[in-house]
């Protein structure tokens, strides 16, 4: 296509509206109107590209695929764009998600809108780099890229403390990102290339696994985020616009777990046979911890970002476990929570756009008033609970059996989690949309308009789809995390029996 | 007859510049005070020359004038990076000279000589001739630095320079007699074959002093504290020469000694260059926190930025040293593009120099600001702009060789910088818009420009310009 692959199209195509959109000229509310369609237009492309990529690829081969690759930075590094059974769903998941962000500003943003679009659309771009691009530094280049535009969204567009919360979300990550970059060096010494094809069968020495490892953790755990790096996720939560929240958990929190089951997991499998005791910890510490600190919110956003970090506990932990079970329940908890977190951030915004708060206490009995918005608002806390029949459930119950073939005490200490979330969950739907619709203010709450009711539709079919036939996801994935996991048992057995060969 | 042919056809950008600044010395005193003339004009054509006649000229490597003056693919690179940041600032000066009514016809004179000394300094291939070249350079640019004479900063950063960049030069007259005394010789290749192995004391001091006296010109810690009195006092198009072309110029001679007149005693040196490497960067980082006025900020991160290149030093080898070369091109690049968007800083004719004067550029010049944006992020090695390639080569060098703890304590300190770069950012893109500012002046903002599109852009292809780093680097061994 145009000489460039397919992936590289879609990568690059959000970049073909962004030029678009500085073409037109000045501030009038139609051109604002034309760089919203221009925005949603090439969203929309780009997700139908992502459809023909997905129908493109055959899940069964456990190989990279639609693989294209080109000279970059000599002596080794390379532009190789791939996907796998992977990344694929976080592709399509990014894809899916976008053009729901900018529908979901159409209204609530118009302040310096040409230029929140531009935003947006070279974020997409980035993001799906990362999960496309097959070399290690490319994936930086993007991983890091990301960090630009997001910081921009949250410090123009966010509320009242968003200089405060845009610095904290770029300096946590670019510190622990910078010694992701020692490690990818340091692996470029040892494999004279970055090509993530070639390092996933390079063997790591020992030692030097465990150093590179940490240094992975150094980034991978603040992006993903866990306990106790994961502070900067309230805040930039809080201060974010919708669009901006959606982004941040739907897609750029996956970006930690991908990490770990594309680098951490098979090219350091020595060192996270070693660290994963310490990650169950962390991860079992997050489940409960912020659940409990999610019980207590009085802002609807924290409470969110707080029960999102601990889902992306269940993701770590699920990754660790290091079972066909815990893996795959890993990444379709991965992409269940961005649908169903990036829902719930979209349903605080509907009410935040009409009343202008995200406090709790200012709400209550909105059923009598917003009947649809109560369904829809139900469906995704019923699924952020883990409720059977919703997509959350798959994910957290795989995770949790994962973890119980490795360790019961781990997967009951997580399930406690699961009992917490769902006191935190109903605790915040009760207090809003049930009682008594006392608050002045509320008397006059506008239902969900017709654009909103068309941005929950496709987000509330997929997470009941994905609840009852959640085959799509784990069969795109299955055949790639098998690979995974025999490539990880082979090489810790290596490593025994070289151990017990030892006088 | 034929030695003085190679010997001008290897040295003709420093001999057109020469001839150049004296025939527009005698054109701007029979002008007389008065005129303005086309004194710029020419100067800026003299370096373009200069410019061509070493993109044209030949790509061999030569030692000519007796040993004292090499000429080779290392140097010609340096040298196109020294020309084009004295030609762009020239051309950025003119407006605000202009607007200060310090437009005299000395001023491009003493940038030509200056470059002339740089250019003299990058082919030194001896002590006595690293020594005139750094002296040509260092007097213009005590002169430039106090080119504001009636103003009392321009003054005082002038004879602060004056006081301690002589200093300096004592500590490294000092340094080159003694590895002359130990050595025999003052020719670098001399000097190379004598000192290796286990070297004399005397030698190893002799080492230190020129050190020394070479970080000063790199302003590298803790040789630095003229930096940013300087940089705030002097005029800016001055803070932006001092900035770009001087930091070219010493960083390539401090290259070209350490690579190729002490190879056999890299562990001696390399300590030397870790240290100061090391304190640069954290100083750096640390210092320019609390700075608001913007040229001293940019001035604590020249000192960070010179710490990040000398990693690349400290890691040695071909690939360290491409990945100065190459930190310093893109250092180069955005430095001017920053130094431009500071010129564009004025209001109602007088310019301004706070952080806080930029604040809501973002709605009241929305094109300024994002270039402006762009340097910054690209200063904090943020990919995929420019700066993140120059952390990369010289950081993968240091990692190569085996410097973590150097890499570690450096990508942090760049984590550190990174929250003052963002600050900018901040400002401009956060904050409630301060009084806009003036109409701007065509050449700084075609700098700010190009310089931008050259940092957003250089990921998409940036094969021709690591070869032609790597092929420099390859040249000095």
């Amino acid at each position: 296509m145009f000489g460039f692959g397919i992936l590289s199209c879609l990568v690059f195509l959000p970049l073909v509206g962004v030029g678009f959109i500085l073409a037109l000229r000045g501030n009038d509310e139609a051109t604002l109107e034309n760089a919203r369609r221009a925005a949603l237009g090439t969203t929309l492309i780009v997700f139908l590209l992502s459809l023909y990529a997905y129908s493109r690829f055959d899940p069964s081969s456990t190989a990279f695929q639609l693989v294209e690759e080109k000279g970059w930075l000599g002596h080794g590094l390379v532009y190789k764009m791939g996907v796998d059974g992977i990344s694929l769903p976080f592709v399509l998941l990014t894809t899916f998600l976008l053009p729901i962000c900018i529908l979901a500003s159409w209204e609530s943003i118009q302040n310096r809108v040409k230029e929140y679009m531009i935003a947006f659309l070279v974020l997409e771009t980035l993001m799906l780099g990362v999960f496309c691009a097959l070399d290690l530094v490319l994936f930086y280049f993007f991983f890091e890229g990301s960090l630009i535009p997001m910081f921009l969204i949250i410090g123009i567009w966010g509320g009242p403390r968003r200089v405060y919360s845009a610095f904290k979300f770029f300096l946590y990550t670019f510190t622990g990102s910078v010694l992701l970059l020692l490690a990818v060096m340091a692996m470029y010494g040892v494999a004279g290339t970055t090509d993530i094809t070639i390092l996933l069968q390079t063997h790591f020495p020992s030692s030097m696994q465990k150093w590179l490892w940490l240094a992975f953790l150094a980034s991978l755990a603040v992006k993903t985020p866990m306990w106790p790096v994961h502070t900067w996720l309230p805040d930039a939560h809080v201060e974010a616009p919708t669009a901006g929240s959606v982004i941040l958990a739907g897609i750029l929190l996956k970006f930690g777990g991908y990490g770990f089951l594309r680098f951490s997991l098979p090219m350091f499998p020595e060192a996270s046979a070693y660290f994963a005791p310490l990650i169950f910890a962390l991860s079992i510490v997050a489940i409960i911890y912020t659940s409990l600190v999610a019980l207590v919110q009085e802002d609807m956003k924290k409470l969110i970002a707080y029960s999102s970090v601990a889902h992306m506990g269940f993701v770590t932990m699920g990754l660790f476990s290091m079972t066909s079970q815990g893996v795959q329940g890993a990444v379709f908890q991965m992409i269940s929570h961005g649908l169903v977190s990036a829902a719930l951030f979209l349903c605080v915004g509907v009410i935040y756009d009409r009343m202008h708060t995200r406090e709790i206490a200012a709400y209550g009995g909105l059923v009598a008033r917003m009947p649809l918005y109560a369904v829809v608002f139900m469906v995704f806390t019923l699924a952020n609970v883990g409720l059977p029949g919703t997509s959350g459930f798959i994910g957290e119950f795989l995770t949790l059996l994962g973890a119980f073939r490795i360790n019961s005490w781990v997967a009951f200490l997580a399930a406690l989690g699961t009992i917490l979330s769902v006191s935190y969950a109903l605790y915040l739907y009760r207090r809003i949309i049930f009682g008594v619709l006392d608050k002045p203010g509320l008397a006059a709450i506008r239902d969900l308009s017709w654009r909103e009711a068309a941005l929950f539709a496709p987000l509330v079919a997929l997470t009941i789809l994905y609840g009852i036939y959640p085959a799509p996801v784990l069969g795109s994935s299955s055949a790639a995390i098998d690979v995974l996991i025999k490539g990880y048992d082979t090489a810790l057995a290596v490593t025994r029996t070289a151990a017990l060969a030892l006088p | 007859m034929s030695h003085l042919s190679a010997a001008i056809a290897h040295s003709l950008p420093e001999l057109i510049l020469a001839a150049g600044v004296l025939v527009l010395v005698l054109l701007g005193a029979l002008r007389g005070k008065e005129s303005e003339g086309p004194v710029t004009e020419i100067a800026a054509g003299l370096l373009g020359i200069a410019i061509i006649v070493i993109l044209l000229g030949g790509k061999t490597t030569a030692v000519v004038y007796g040993g004292a003056f090499i000429d080779d693919g290392f140097g010609r690179f340096m040298k196109l990076l020294t020309l084009a940041g004295s030609l762009v600032t020239l051309l950025m000066s003119q407006d605000f000279l202009a607007r200060e009514k310090i437009d005299k016809f000395e001023f491009p004179i003493l940038i030509l000589l200056a470059t002339l000394g740089m250019l003299m300094l990058i082919s030194a291939a001896g002590l006595i001739a690293l020594y005139l070249g750094l002296e040509l350079m260092s007097l213009s640019l005590y002169v430039i630095a106090a080119f504001h004479r009636d103003n009392i900063r321009a003054s005082e950063a002038g004879l602060k320079y004056f006081v301690l960049g002589a200093l300096s030069s004592g500590m490294l007259l000092y340094g080159a007699s003694l590895l002359y005394g130990f050595a025999g010789t003052v020719s670098f290749a001399g000097i190379a074959e004598t000192v290796n192995g286990k070297p004399s004391l005397g030698a190893i001091f002799g080492l230190v002093f020129l050190m020394a006296g070479l970080a000063f010109k790199m302003s590298a810690v803790p040789f630095h504290m003229w930096t940013p009195d300087v940089y705030e006092g002097a005029p800016t198009p001055v803070t932006a020469f001092f900035a770009t072309s001087v930091k070219m110029a010493a960083v390539a001679i401090t290259l070209r000694v350490v690579i190729t007149a002490f190879p056999g005693i890299a562990s001696q040196w390399r300590q030397i260059v870790i240290f100061i490497s090391l304190l640069s960067m954290v100083l750096g980082a640390f210092a320019a926190i609390g700075q608001s006025n913007i040229k001293r900020l940019m001035a604590y991160s020249a000192i960070g930025h010179i710490g990040f290149a000398l990693v690349g030093l400290a890691a040695g080898g071909e690939a360290g040293v491409s990945g100065v070369i190459a930190y310093m091109a893109i250092y180069l690049v955005m430095t001017l593009g920053t130094f431009a968007g500071i010129l564009l800083m004025r209001v109602n004719g007088t310019s301004v120099e706070n952080i806080s004067d930029l604040s809501g550029l973002a709605r009241t010049d929305g094109t300024m600001a994002f270039f402006l944006a762009m340097m910054m992020f690209s200063l904090a090695g943020v990919p995929p702009l420019a700066g993140f390639f120059a952390k990369w080569y010289v950081f993968n060098a240091a990692i190569q060789s085996g410097l973590y703890t150097l890499a570690v304590i450096g990508v942090l300190s760049s984590a550190v910088a990174a929250y003052y770069y963002l600050r900018i950012v901040k400002v401009m893109y956060f904050d409630q818009p301060a009084p806009a500012f003036d109409k701007p002046a065509p050449a700084p903002r075609a700098v700010l420009a190009v310089t931008g599109m050259l940092v957003l852009f250089l990921f998409a292809d940036p094969g021709a310009f690591i070869d032609a780093t790597t092929a420099a680097a390859q040249s000095l061994f």
